[in-house]
């Protein structure tokens, strides 16, 4: 069972028919006791840092446990940046699963980045597997993942800074992208991850 | 590099059971296009970027057929979707995105009641708060407006309501940068002046409106042919570039018209 966090941020219908699209068997879990039972976890979210931290407050000791389990656990957008230090939108803190702050998009560029944009893979993952450098991904974010360990980046993509796409930490893996928007590319991604909770 | 967005907009007739994708032609003789999720899955394949899903009937009878449209678009299409037409309240919002639409796009009911794009932005996220913005020459010169000089004369754009039907007398210019100060993430620009017309989009329009804001802006109205998109990237900083007849007819593909603006330079996603 995948479990999709319900923290009332946002449309969960997009990633849990994504993840069925792909055989996994989603489970939308707004209760923070679902979780233990889960073979993977995904974090998903549009909205601010802070109402995100807020919401996900009640889900923090089962998703401490899970990690620690070595449970595979994938962020998405929001649910990427609530993982690291703090977060500039809110001058809120983070979970601190990853060190690193999340800061606003550079001046000169329109923001939030709206659409599609090119990943470029700086190492090979196993959630990247059959993609390609240069294959596109849909992006929506106005702040960005700035990791401390610069070697926990596994692919970038370039919008007025080359910034953090891709963020993977033993079983914590974490994209600025929507897989589950990202039309046939996203899906492969979202197998990868089916795949691990199968392993 | 963030690349140039393709966006076929479906306008629904939903006074039918599943919904049908109609398409005006110079404002008079409707056309059927077909079915909204069997087109919506179509442009998928072709490389559209994103979807946009008018209600043209727009009455809250309908709303339901627009949710079941959306439902099970989203069950095969896995790109953003954006519903408009009718959208008059948060109500409304929280329907169109329990369906699993991204977007809202609002007009109406923002110049009546702006918070309404204060609320979708704080409720939902900028990124799911469409303004879309339907907008006319005037030559008259009138104070307070901003002018821009055209080839055919200075102008301002006036905001018109229900499709062109009713004009407001806010200056267009004017209410893009409120709307962005009300925390829209997205300005879908249609010329009244050029929409049915398949004249090529109103660049000088577009243009004065993408200059003015920092969010990204559709351009819309008036898509003929290839020349057209390819002179509204190359004129404008517009981000994306929205089209309705000349996907639905077959004209042209998303592909075809992918590998043409590739071809001359500018910055797709094939």
């Amino acid at each position: 069972m995948i479990a999709i966090i319900d923290y009332g941020m946002g449309n969960l219908r997009s990633i849990y028919n994504a993840l069925m699209k792909v055989n996994g068997d989603p489970v939308i879990v707004s209760d923070s006791a679902k979780l233990s039972g889960a073979d993977a976890v995904v974090i998903p979210g549009v909205g601010s840092f802070g109402d995100g931290m807020n919401n996900l407050k009640p889900f923090a000791d089962e998703l401490f446990d899970v990690i620690n389990d070595g449970i595979p656990m994938l962020g998405i957008c929001i649910g990427m940046h609530v993982l690291f230090d703090w977060g500039e939108e809110s001058n809120c803190a983070g979970f601190g699963l990853i060190k690193g702050d999340v800061i606003r998009l550079p001046q000169g560029v329109r923001v939030p980045q709206m659409g599609w944009n090119e990943l470029r893979i700086r190492c090979d993952s196993d959630l990247l597997s059959g993609i390609n450098d240069g294959d596109f991904f849909y992006f929506v974010h106005s702040y960005y993942c700035v990791p401390a360990n610069k070697h926990t980046i596994t692919a970038t993509t370039d919008y007025g800074v080359d910034l953090a796409a891709v963020v993977e930490k033993d079983n914590i893996h974490a994209v600025q992208f929507h897989p589950e928007k990202s039309s046939s590319k996203g899906l492969i991604i979202l197998k990868n991850f089916v795949g691990m909770a199968r392993c | 590099m963030l690349a140039k967005r393709i966006i076929p907009c479906l306008d629904c007739d939903l006074g039918v059971p599943f919904g049908r994708v109609v398409k005006g032609v110079r404002f008079k003789q409707i056309r059927y296009a077909g079915i909204p999720w069997e087109l919506a899955q179509e442009y998928d394949k072709q490389g559209a970027d994103e979807l946009i899903f008018l209600d043209i009937t727009a009455s809250h009878e309908r709303r339901e057929t627009m949710s079941k449209v959306i439902e099970k678009t989203s069950e095969n299409v896995f790109m953003p979707l954006t519903v408009g037409g009718g959208i008059r309240s948060l109500k409304d919002a929280r329907t169109a995105f329990n369906a699993g639409a991204d977007k809202v796009s609002v007009n109406t009911a923002a110049i009546k009641n702006p918070d309404l794009l204060n609320e979708i932005s704080k409720y939902f996220g900028a990124q799911a708060c469409v303004i879309a913005i339907d907008a006319k020459r005037r030559y008259e010169r009138k104070t307070g407006q901003e002018m821009v000089d055209t080839p055919q004369g200075e102008c301002w754009f006036e905001c018109s309501l229900y499709g062109g039907r009713e004009f407001t007398g806010i200056d267009a210019i004017q209410w893009a940068m409120e709307a962005e100060e009300r925390g829209a993430g997205d300005i879908m620009l249609t010329s009244m002046d050029r929409d049915g017309t398949k004249d090529g989009y109103d660049i000088e329009l577009t243009s004065a409106i993408s200059n003015s804001v920092n969010i990204p802006v559709i351009a819309s109205g008036g898509c003929g042919n290839l020349e057209h998109i390819l002179e509204v990237f190359k004129k404008t900083n517009v981000s994306a570039a929205l089209a309705a007849s000349i996907f639905h007819f077959g004209e042209y593909t998303v592909s075809e018209v992918k590998e043409y603006l590739k071809k001359n330079g500018v910055h797709v996603r094939l």
